[in-house]
């Protein structure tokens, strides 16, 4: 059987549920970091899918930008886990509630 | 005249404006120059006898009234300007010189010049010399501006600059309290005027769609419309109604009931303002109004308003001549004699003698600044003899002739002049007035018949406290401690070395000194005004004299077949009614009645001294007490008036601050507060929060793009 856009989709979809389901459940900031590369990643897997169906290259050049955006929040959010580390010996998201009023 | 280029007459304006900007400008500036107290006092003063010049050229060459603008030509300074023919609205800084604004820009000139040069000497070393002439200048300015202006609004704009400038003057001395309080005082009596002539011009606006007094032609042909011409057209509420507005406009700067009040507190200004501002020139400018709108006052509907008129007029002479006579301060007196005057001169207009009016306001303009200037140069010896506690206080003065001769010769002929003694300035003025009051009354109005005795009995009151306020000032025993000749007389003032002096010295120490006379600057043009209420009267002999002897009245009336532009409705009515032998009695009356006054207080003063008084107050039981009192009038408006505005304030006004004002401002500030308190809680600083509200916001967002 060849795999159709509903299949890519379908993958997406699911990759694209694990991610927040990730970010709203674990408690390590690199797990939730890596469930938001998730995230992305599948919205990439589904602008190539589209691309590919709709025979129309601006999905696939769309999906370069995803990538660049996401190297940069790399670097940004692995920068800011390293401080977080070094201000408390560990990366639990619920020890950092700065923001609260 | 039409040779003249209108410039020159700009200048009549231009120059005391300028001169009011240099020297505030300079002294502004120039800390030094405010010291330079000849170079300001000569520059004010040329600003102010140059006009009087141009005034004296335009009267001498006038056959025709002339219109000019700021700068020139009519229309040199156009202010607001509709092309829109049906509205038909320019105004214009533009001015007329007629018969009228003549009469009245050459007392302002005239007197204002000599008031200029006596106050050079009068404020020598005061701190705000150069304020002084600034405001002295600009007042002359405005007042021009009031006389001159062809516009109701260039006429309300001198209206409001002299009230302002008196604002200034009165209280020129602000650091006192009391000054600064009287100020205030005459600030917001003027105001209660000036509102009734702002409705008093919509209305005029409203009718006529035009604020200009007389037609202007444009340099381009156009021509728009004047008012004064068309005025007699009025006709339902507007026929009353706009005479009363201007009348009471009038009762407020002319000091007369109900406005009067602020007149006598005014004397807390420099003695040369009192002279120039509150007796010669802004206190008739409501005479000017009326005279100059006279039209509006002809009319049938207004024949209530002349009545009004008349009655306030009458009321406030003889109410201001009995609180005059039980006054002790010099200047008070002159401040409630110059109220006394002006209400003469609302009964001559009353009487429909605009001319008449006019007429007194000149002689008055003379003889009560002479006067104001001489109690000026008496208070200006008194205060440098430091022998008295208040130098205005005619109970410590007396025999001032010996020290004083210039001042006593030429405050005696004033007051004769005031007195109404005959021929001198104020007997043909008020004769006339009481003659033609007494014509109308002839005619047919018994009404006359009251304001004519009231005026009589204010002429005799008139005669009887100016020859008071004359001898306890410069005649019988000196009241005031005097050092011996060459003896150091009273121990706790000075010190050996004024001793020395003598009783000659001018003060310049501490010590006390003998009265002297004021200098030279201040001496002639104190006898010039003396001169000017010797003669100012020729100008308008009783027609007993012939048909045409009453030159004032030939001028004004109408000019080398030009109209004139005051009505003398009534008066020609009284020339018919008129005999020789009615009108000679009448004088005789007057002259009984003048010469009587100043003989009663003549023997009384002369006799009794101060102690007079006593017997003038067993003469008039408790009622002196009120007249000491000046009636409760104060009193009662802070009773009537300002108490019960300051309960309004202070309780409901300030309750409606504190719970509706208040409360919009703070209600806001709360619920603000609230919502804050209320809304920070969803910051938990927990991120797991953050991205689960990202979430479910973003599957609210998708699930209403997709179902909706």
């Amino acid at each position: 059987m060849e795999p159709t856009a509903f299949h890519y989709l379908a993958i997406s979809a699911t990759m694209f549920a694990l991610g927040v389901i990730g970010v709203l459940t674990r408690r390590n900031a690199i797990v939730i970091f890596m469930c938001v590369e998730l995230m992305l990643n599948s919205v990439n897997l589904s602008l190539v899918a589209f691309s590919r169906t709709l025979n129309d290259p601006d999905g696939a050049m769309l999906v370069f930008f995803v990538m660049c955006v996401a190297a940069a929040e790399a670097v940004v959010g692995l920068a800011i886990i390293i401080a977080m580390f070094r201000n408390k010996q560990n990366i639990d998201i619920n020890n950092f509630n700065l923001f609260k009023w | 005249m039409e040779h003249t280029p209108p410039i020159l007459f700009s200048l009549i304006l231009l120059m005391p404006l300028l001169g009011s900007m240099l020297i505030g400008l300079g002294g502004f500036i120039f800390p030094g120059f405010r010291k330079n107290e000849k170079g300001i006092g000569l520059l004010a003063t040329l600003m102010v006898a140059i006009p009087f010049f141009v005034v004296l050229y335009a009267f001498f060459t006038f056959h025709e009234p002339v219109h000019f603008g700021l700068f020139g030509a009519t229309d040199s300074l156009q202010w607001m300007y509709s092309s829109n023919s049906s509205i038909g609205f320019n105004l214009m800084f533009d001015y007329r010189l007629d018969q009228l604004s003549l009469t009245m820009a050459l007392i302002i000139t005239g007197v204002g010049a000599l008031i200029h040069i006596y106050s050079v000497a009068y404020m020598h070393g005061d701190r705000g010399f150069y304020k002084f002439f600034l405001y002295l200048n600009l007042f002359i300015f405005a007042m021009l501006n009031l006389v001159l202006g062809n516009n109701m609004v260039v006429l309300f704009l001198g209206w409001e600059g002299v009230g302002a400038c008196s604002y200034f003057l009165i209280g020129f001395w602000y650091e006192d309290m009391e000054k600064a309080k009287a100020a205030q005082k005459a600030f917001v009596a003027n105001r209660i005027g000036d509102f009734a002539m702002i409705v008093a011009m919509m209305m005029l606006y409203a009718h006529f769609h035009t604020l200009n007094l007389f037609d202007v032609t444009m340099s381009d042909g156009t021509v728009f419309t004047g008012v004064v011409n068309h005025l007699t057209e009025l006709s339902g509420t507007a026929a009353w109604l706009i005479p009363l507005l201007l009348f009471i406009a009038a009762t407020g700067k002319s000091a007369q009931i109900p406005l009067f009040v602020w007149l006598p507190d005014a004397m807390a200004g420099p003695t040369p303002v009192s002279a120039l501002i509150h007796a010669a020139t802004m206190v008739t400018s409501g005479i000017y109004l009326i005279a100059r709108m006279g039209n509006v006052f002809a009319t049938e509907d207004a024949e209530m308003i002349r009545m009004i008129i008349g009655t306030v007029g009458a009321l406030t002479a003889i109410m201001a001549a009995l609180i005059a006579i039980a006054q002790n301060d010099i200047k008070k007196v002159l401040a409630y004699s110059t109220v006394s005057q002006l209400g003469f001169m609302f009964v001559a207009l009353g009487a429909g003698a605009y001319t008449t009016a006019i007429f007194h306001v000149m002689t008055h303009a003379f003889f009560k600044a002479c006067l104001f200037l001489g109690s000026g140069s008496v208070i200006h010896s008194m205060e440098h003899t430091h022998a008295v506690k208040d130098p205005q206080d005619i109970r410590t003065m007396g025999n001032l002739r010996k020290y004083m001769p210039s001042t006593h010769i030429t405050f005696f002929i004033s007051t004769l002049a005031i007195a109404g003694i005959p021929g001198l300035a104020g007997f043909f003025s008020k004769d006339e007035i009481l003659t033609l009051t007494f014509l109308n009354f002839m005619s047919g109005e018994t009404f006359y018949l009251v304001i004519w005795l009231i005026g009589m009995t204010t002429a005799a009151l008139t005669a009887f406290y100016m020859t008071r306020v004359y001898f306890l000032t410069f005649r019988g025993e000196e009241r005031f401690a005097l050092p011996k000749a060459g003896k150091h007389g009273h121990d706790d003032h000075g010190h050996a070395k004024d001793a020395a002096h003598g009783d000659d010295d001018h003060g310049h120490g501490h010590g006390v000194h003998a009265p002297h006379e004021s200098p030279a600057l201040m001496t002639i043009p104190l006898y010039i005004l003396a001169g000017l209420a010797i003669v100012g009267g020729y100008l308008g002999l009783p027609a007993l004299f012939g048909h045409g002897s009453h030159m004032l009245n030939n001028w004004l009336g109408g000019h080398e077949g030009h109209e004139g532009i005051v009505t003398m409705k009534n008066y020609e009515h009284a020339e018919h009614v008129a005999t020789a032998g009615l009108e000679i009695a009448l004088i005789l009356v007057s002259i009984l009645v003048a010469v009587g006054g100043v003989m009663v207080s003549w023997r009384l003063y002369d006799k009794h001294g101060l102690k007079g008084d006593s017997i003038v107050q067993k003469r008039f039981g408790k009622f002196y007490t009120s007249m000491q009192n000046k009636f409760y009038v104060d009193e009662l408006y802070q009773k009537v008036l300002i108490d019960p505005f300051m309960y309004i304030a202070r309780n409901v006004i300030m309750a409606f601050d504190k719970f509706v004002l208040d409360g919009i401002v703070n209600g806001l500030g709360n619920v603000t507060l609230f919502l804050g308190d209320t809304f920070k809680l969803l910051q938990t600083g927990a991120v797991a929060n953050y991205a689960m509200m990202l979430v479910v916001g973003v599957m609210v967002i998708l699930s209403y793009l997709i179902f909706m």
